[in-house]
């Protein structure tokens, strides 16, 4: 079920990224000279891993029984009877070991790190997902870790906070620029220039240098890969639309990349609309922003018109980000992806729909894409399929869901 | 000849080197950092770095990045600051090297950057976070207008790179001497008379050697080893800690002119 090579046509059909790592116009390695050293040494030693039968081994053994995977393919039964459309089908990355996709690149780079003798291992994280399964990853393999987190997003999500220290991790409050998600990845790149030559960065999604992004997708698309035969499985075919939310955007390419070349399929991306689609007031940044180069790869990016780095707000820590993961903006130029967003409230509809008709509380990230499934399996036929990433589970968001929901609740 | 290329060219001559430093524009405000570009040149700059305000500085130290914040807060653009270079060339024919990072270049444009800087007579770039590997039209645009592009190269840099970014290089090559970003450290890196020499093998343009440099003791031992000596954060604290004073200029002047003095072995 999760053999490691991915779909023959999606190979065939994009063949990125190139040699130096871009997605047509997107991508590349924007760094820092210093930099520049390690991350050829980590496409060496990737390259390298690809065709170590021992490391791939070592990984689906440990995808299996530490991460639990396959993770199942759901059926929701209550949400398809409800929209009266199309089949709901949620991919089930919330029961993944810590509670989301996120371990899937964070044990893979961590293995990596070991294989190339590094030691210490830093990370970024916003929400605390990626946080917590770096920590996670570490404490299983025996590596020093330390994980930037934004002073505001430490504020937000205490419990993660608490989560990483219980597994042995380090936490380093930032408090410089807005203290959140894009502040944490400076001060994470902060540290990898002056120890690079021990330490390995576990960046955490499908952003950042090359060859971070493939990196990450290679770790995540085990979801996509794992999906075409749960579906097969259950359906005897294909699904026709598939829905993740896209924050840097390693849910979505982990669901997405295994059925590219399947060119009947509609992939959907949904980003975080926020309040309203002002400049500040949300982190959709195919709705609102422009080329640019944020953090090593070239992409789209919140700015002004000066190329300063524009501010963004979600309901979700998680997509709270100016800039998005340059195979995304390939795909968006290509059309090859439809990109759409959810606004704040949408989401949180979407986070209660959910819980009351399935039984599932949702990351405040993955209810975007209900958002969006709430939207458009009702004008679907029947014999239509939907596969829905739900990419984490929501027990970190329940205080700030009450906030809005329920703010009686909340002393 | 570019004024960077000349200048370098004239210290060659004389046996000196040259004295780089580096201040934010608009910190604390644009008129006067104007008076602290004039103030390092009357006390014995060679070129001055002179830093575009950027929100997301990640190869700088806390130094740095809370000068960037202090100019952004008055809302200081790229555009600003090539109107700064143009009021300090009608005074002053000091070299300038704009410094930056990439995404306020791109949001200009390259090429209009490339016209704009010749007219306002800045005399090259340095862009912390493009690699020659990505600047191929970048140093095009530069290379029209007679600008020199200046690029990093690190400890970490291996020969077969090396090679290939002083050959990118025009005016000279900036060695960052210590791992980690820009700040003041206790002392000049052991390795770093071994470093320059494996640079000079590669190539025959100046090599000017920045990060960590913060005292005139560093000033004077790096000058004994390479062709220009960069001194950021310490300025740029001084510069910090004194922005309200209304005779910044001269205190800077005071403040520059033992690390000049320094770096040209005097």
């Amino acid at each position: 079920m999760s053999e490691s090579a991915n779909s023959s046509s999606t190979l065939e059909k994009h063949p990125w990224p190139d040699a130096r790592g871009r997605y047509g116009d997107y991508g590349g390695k924007y760094v820092p000279e210093t930099l520049s050293y390690a991350l050829e040494q980590l496409e060496e030693a990737y390259a390298k891993s690809k065709t170590d039968e021992a490391f791939q081994k070592r990984l689906a053994w440990l995808n299996q029984h530490y991460v639990g995977r396959a993770t199942p393919l759901y059926f929701a039964e209550r949400m398809t009877e409800r929209l009266g459309g199309a089949k709901v089908y949620f991919k089930r990355e919330d029961l993944a070991h810590t509670g989301a996709h996120k371990i899937n690149n964070a044990l893979g780079q961590c293995l990596l790190a070991k294989e190339m003798g590094k030691h210490r291992i830093i990370a970024e994280t916003g929400a605390g997902q990626h946080g917590v399964a770096t920590a996670t990853a570490c404490a299983l393999l025996g590596l020093e870790c330390i994980v930037y987190m934004g002073s505001e997003d430490v504020e937000r999500q205490k419990l993660n906070v608490f989560r990483m220290r219980l597994l042995g991790a380090t936490v380093v409050s930032v408090d410089s620029g807005s203290k959140t998600l894009k502040d944490a990845i400076n001060e994470a790149l902060r540290d990898w220039v002056a120890n690079v030559n021990t330490t390995h960065y576990v960046l955490g999604t499908v952003h950042g240098p090359h060859p971070f992004p493939l990196i990450c997708r290679d770790f995540q698309s085990i979801i996509g890969r794992e999906v075409r035969c749960q579906i097969m499985e259950a359906e005897g075919r294909l699904p026709d639309t598939l829905v993740a939310c896209v924050g840097g955007g390693s849910n979505a390419i982990g669901l997405f990349f295994d059925f590219i070349g399947d060119e009947q399929i509609e992939m959907i991306g949904v980003e975080a609309g926020g309040t309203e689609i002002t400049p500040g007031m949300h982190a959709a940044r195919f709705s609102g922003g422009k080329r640019g180069m944020l953090q090593g790869a070239m992409s789209y990016v919140l700015q002004d018109e000066n190329g300063q780095i524009g501010s963004t707000h979600s309901v979700s820590a998680g997509l709270d980000y100016a800039s998005v993961g340059p195979e995304h903006a390939y795909f968006h130029d290509t059309g090859r992806v439809t990109y759409t967003y959810a606004s704040d409230g949408e989401a949180l509809d979407g986070f209660q729909q959910c819980a009351r008709l399935e039984g599932i509380i949702p990351a405040l990230e993955s209810s975007h894409a209900i958002a969006e499934v709430l939207k458009r399996a009702p004008k679907m036929d029947k014999d239509q399929i939907i596969v829905m990433n739900m990419s984490g589970r929501g027990d970190k968001d329940v205080q700030q869901a009450a906030k809005f929901l329920m703010p009686d609740m909340i002393p | 000849m570019n004024r960077i290329e000349a200048r370098f060219e004239q210290l060659k001559q004389r046996g000196e080197t040259a004295f780089i430093p580096f201040i934010t524009a608009g910190d604390p405000d644009l008129a006067a950092s104007e008076q602290v570009v004039l103030a390092l040149a009357e006390a014995g700059a060679d070129v001055i770095e002179f830093g575009v305000p950027f929100s997301d500085p990640v190869g700088d130290g806390p130094v740095i990045q809370e000068a960037s914040m202090r100019a952004l807060k008055h809302g200081i653009t790229l555009k600003d600051v090539l109107g700064s270079v143009k009021r300090v060339r009608e005074q002053s024919d000091v070299p300038i090297l704009l410094f930056s990072y990439y995404n306020p270049i791109l949001a200009y444009g390259v090429e209009q950057l490339a016209a704009d800087m010749a007219d306002a007579g800045a005399d090259g770039l340095l862009c912390v976070d493009l690699p020659p590997e990505e600047g191929a039209e970048y140093k095009a645009a530069l290379d029209a207008h007679g600008l020199c592009t200046v690029f990093l190269t690190a400890p970490t840099t291996t020969d077969a790179r090396l090679a290939v970014v002083s050959e990118r290089c025009t005016g000279f090559v900036y060695y960052v001497s210590q791992m980690g970003v820009t700040g003041e450290r206790a002392s000049v890196v052991a390795d770093l008379e071994q470093q320059v020499s494996r640079i000079k093998r590669l190539t025959a343009k100046p090599v000017a050697v920045g990060f960590g440099i913060s005292t005139p003791e560093h000033a004077r031992h790096v000058a004994g080893i390479a062709d220009g000596v960069v001194v950021g954060s310490a300025l740029v604290r001084f510069i910090g800690a004194h922005g309200s004073d209304a005779d910044l200029a001269r205190q800077v002047h005071d403040f520059a002119k033992p690390l000049a003095d320094a770096a040209k072995g005097r």
